[in-house]
């Protein structure tokens, strides 16, 4: 083979690599090394080279931990409570909005809105709403002769709280890609619906729905995964508390990290969190290669037919 | 009494009139076609009589019901679209059930209808695939087949065979005939095809411009053109336009042009005869020109070809004629001097005139 031919063939390769460097150095270098470091006994004061190896027992420790056993419980329930919401709120916004009605477009900027405010913004303001003396909730409900809500302060009122943020902050992005897939549906079906004598509701029901229904598994998984990682809000207004009731993985890695000064051990969480969610993740691309390959035998059958 | 009335129809979109009163009847089974070029507002009217779109002013009967401010599933009709409008999701037999399903019929009288449907249009082997997983023909059939399962009192048609490549609109072109005659029901047609317009219907609506130019039989249409643009619009090839003035010469009635002057037949000529030195356009079809060199000089046109056209049996000739475009057909058999003259004979009955500036027929 000539030298040009080889160069040739390594061009490819050549304008890849910078990607793959960055690759490296930005994500498998700091996984790696949190994947080594969940199997050490190390505290920040020690340098990782002095740290203690002791195999599998931080993994080991997180089974026996009631504490860590308790927050993934926490993630779990926050995740599948807001995702449900969410996606509830969300596509039935979207329902109600998808139509010509004048200053729409402005209105759903408005509803997207929360999305884009910092989380950490968004915990501070949600804060002030909930404080007991001073925020509008309490003040709101003295006004109507209610007794004030211990918002922040009660363990079940703390995970309703930080439950309301979440929605608050997340059904936007449901509401936008609900709505976008709704725009994109054929809309001679839905006329074929409405002549065939589908009411509005049956319209939703058997034709919209379903229609939609990728694209929402797709957000549905997104925002899950999105869901198990959520720190920021949780950490301005309850900082976890009170007790354990809204310590999330994320605020307990945190935590074991910062205040119990033990990275390993921090590490061995992550690594966990970081497997559930690859989890998730592949049940994703599984989904999508499944649906490609269900649209692609149907065009090739469907040629077949023309032939 | 008739099935379905138009009367002073108006759609518009804003301050953007599309359709300005139409006014039309159709009689009880009709089979009406809506032909016209592309934005005339054939299906605007279409769409607007299946309750798709709303009704500006004016009212639409049904059996004398006006319906106009009714929901779609309340004017009891079926409707074929253009790109077939099938749900993606559901299978062809839950595609043509899905009207009687939403109608909580048992499922035994449901399943019987499918079959039978089916059956007709050749689907029964293929109930249980996804439109996705069907050929445009095959889907064009789903489609006419939902139609045909709901046993509506009219069946709406928006362009339904425009998606099809030619060889398979022949096709589906005869089995609409055919069905149309098994099924007797009131059949609205939207086309831009006038073809599909003639070989359909019983009422022709030719339309443009958001006004209706002309109605009646297809042969009604294609003898006596109420002006030019209908015309110009039915027949293929197109009728000729030749611009001319009417004379009279020792108490005969000429059109005579640059090229040509040709002497009207009797009955022809009364009707002319009062508008006497009027320029008027001189519309002959192609079928009424026959090559004949040996016809009288005031009783035919001189041209000279510009291209000739071979396509089978027939061969179209685009000449020219004192500086205007003919086009003639001529057996393919004749032999002709292609850089010569030709001289082709008008049918007297076949003549049609125009005034040249209102376009309508004298």
């Amino acid at each position: 083979m000539s030298i040009a031919n080889k160069a040739n063939r390594l061009t490819p390769y050549v304008f890849m690599a910078p990607a793959a460097i960055i690759l490296a150095v930005a994500l498998l270098y700091p996984i790696g090394y949190m994947i080594y470091a969940s199997f050490l006994d190390w505290s920040p004061s020690q340098r990782i080279g002095e740290a203690d190896f002791v195999g599998l027992r931080n993994y080991i420790n997180l089974m026996h931990d009631a504490a860590f056993r308790e927050s993934f419980w926490v993630t779990v329930k926050f995740a599948a409570v807001v995702v449900t919401l969410e996606m509830f709120i969300g596509v039935g916004l979207a329902l109600l909005l998808d139509r010509n009605i004048k200053g729409m477009s402005f209105l759903r900027t408005i509803f997207i809105l929360p999305m884009m405010i910092a989380p950490i913004v968004v915990g501070l303001m949600w804060r002030y709403m909930y404080h007991p003396t001073v925020g509008i909730f309490n003040r709101t409900l003295k006004d109507w002769g209610f007794e004030g809500i211990p918002w922040l302060s009660d363990s079940t009122w703390a995970f309703v709280a930080v439950v309301m943020a979440d929605v608050w902050q997340w059904t936007p992005f449901i509401f936008i890609l609900s709505l976008a897939a709704m725009q994109s549906l054929p809309r001679s079906a839905l006329e074929a619906a409405e002549i065939d004598g589908a009411s509005e509701m049956q319209k939703v029901i058997h034709i919209k729905l379903p229609l939609m229904l990728p694209v929402l598994i797709v957000t549905l998984m997104l925002r899950l995964i999105d869901a198990f990682k959520v720190l920021e809000v949780i950490m301005v207004l309850t900082n976890g508390g009170p007790g354990l009731s809204t310590e999330i993985v994320a605020m307990r890695i945190f935590r074991t990290a910062q205040e119990f000064q033990e990275l390993g051990e921090a590490a061995a969480m992550s690594n966990t969190l970081l497997m559930v969610l690859m989890a998730l993740t592949i049940g994703m691309f599984a989904y999508n290669k499944m649906q490609e390959g269900r649209a692609a035998k149907m065009q090739a059958m469907a040629a077949k037919g023309t032939a | 009494m008739p099935k379905i009335v138009l009367e002073g129809l108006v759609k518009r979109y804003g301050s953007f009139e599309v359709l300005h009163g139409i006014d039309l009847e159709m009689e009880e089974d009709e089979f009406t076609v809506f032909v016209g070029p592309s934005g005339c507002g054939k299906s605007t009217t279409l769409r607007m009589i299946a309750g798709l779109e709303s009704v500006t002013e004016g009212e639409i009967y049904i059996d004398g019901k006006p319906v106009s401010q009714l929901e779609p599933k309340a004017r009891d009709l079926a409707m074929v679209f253009q790109d077939y409008a099938l749900y993606p999701h559901m299978n062809v037999a839950k595609n043509m059930s899905f009207a009687l399903r939403l109608q909580r019929m048992p499922k035994a009288e449901i399943d019987a209808k499918i079959s039978a449907v089916a059956e007709t249009l050749g689907l029964t082997d293929f109930l249980h695939r996804k439109p996705g997983e069907l050929s445009g023909g095959q889907r064009q059939r789903v489609a006419m087949g939902r139609a045909l399962t709901r046993d509506s009192g009219t069946f709406l048609f928006d362009e339904p065979l425009s998606n099809l490549d030619a060889k398979l609109r022949g096709q589906m072109r005869a089995e609409l005939a055919l069905m149309s005659q098994r099924v007797k029901k009131n059949m609205i047609y939207v086309t831009h095809d006038q073809i599909e317009a003639m070989t359909l219907a019983d009422r022709i609506v030719v339309m443009n411009g958001g006004y209706i130019q002309q109605q009646g039989s297809p042969e009604e249409l294609f003898k006596n053109p109420a002006n030019k643009f209908v015309a110009g619009f039915l027949g293929m090839p197109p009728m000729n336009f030749l611009d001319g003035e009417i004379t009279e010469k020792s108490g005969e009635i000429f059109v005579q042009g640059q090229g040509f002057c040709v002497k009207l037949s009797q009955q022809k000529a009364e009707a002319a005869r009062a508008h006497n030195g009027r320029s008027v356009t001189l519309g002959v079809r192609p079928s009424d020109l026959v090559y004949d060199p040996a016809a009288a000089e005031d009783q035919s046109l001189l041209v000279s070809i510009i291209v000739s056209e071979y396509i089978g049996a027939q061969t179209v000739l685009l000449c020219d004629c004192g500086g205007q475009k003919v086009e003639v057909e001529l057996k393919s058999t004749i032999p002709i001097d292609r850089n010569g003259q030709l001289r082709f004979a008008i049918n007297p009955d076949g003549v049609h005139l125009f005034d040249k500036k209102t376009e309508i027929a004298l």
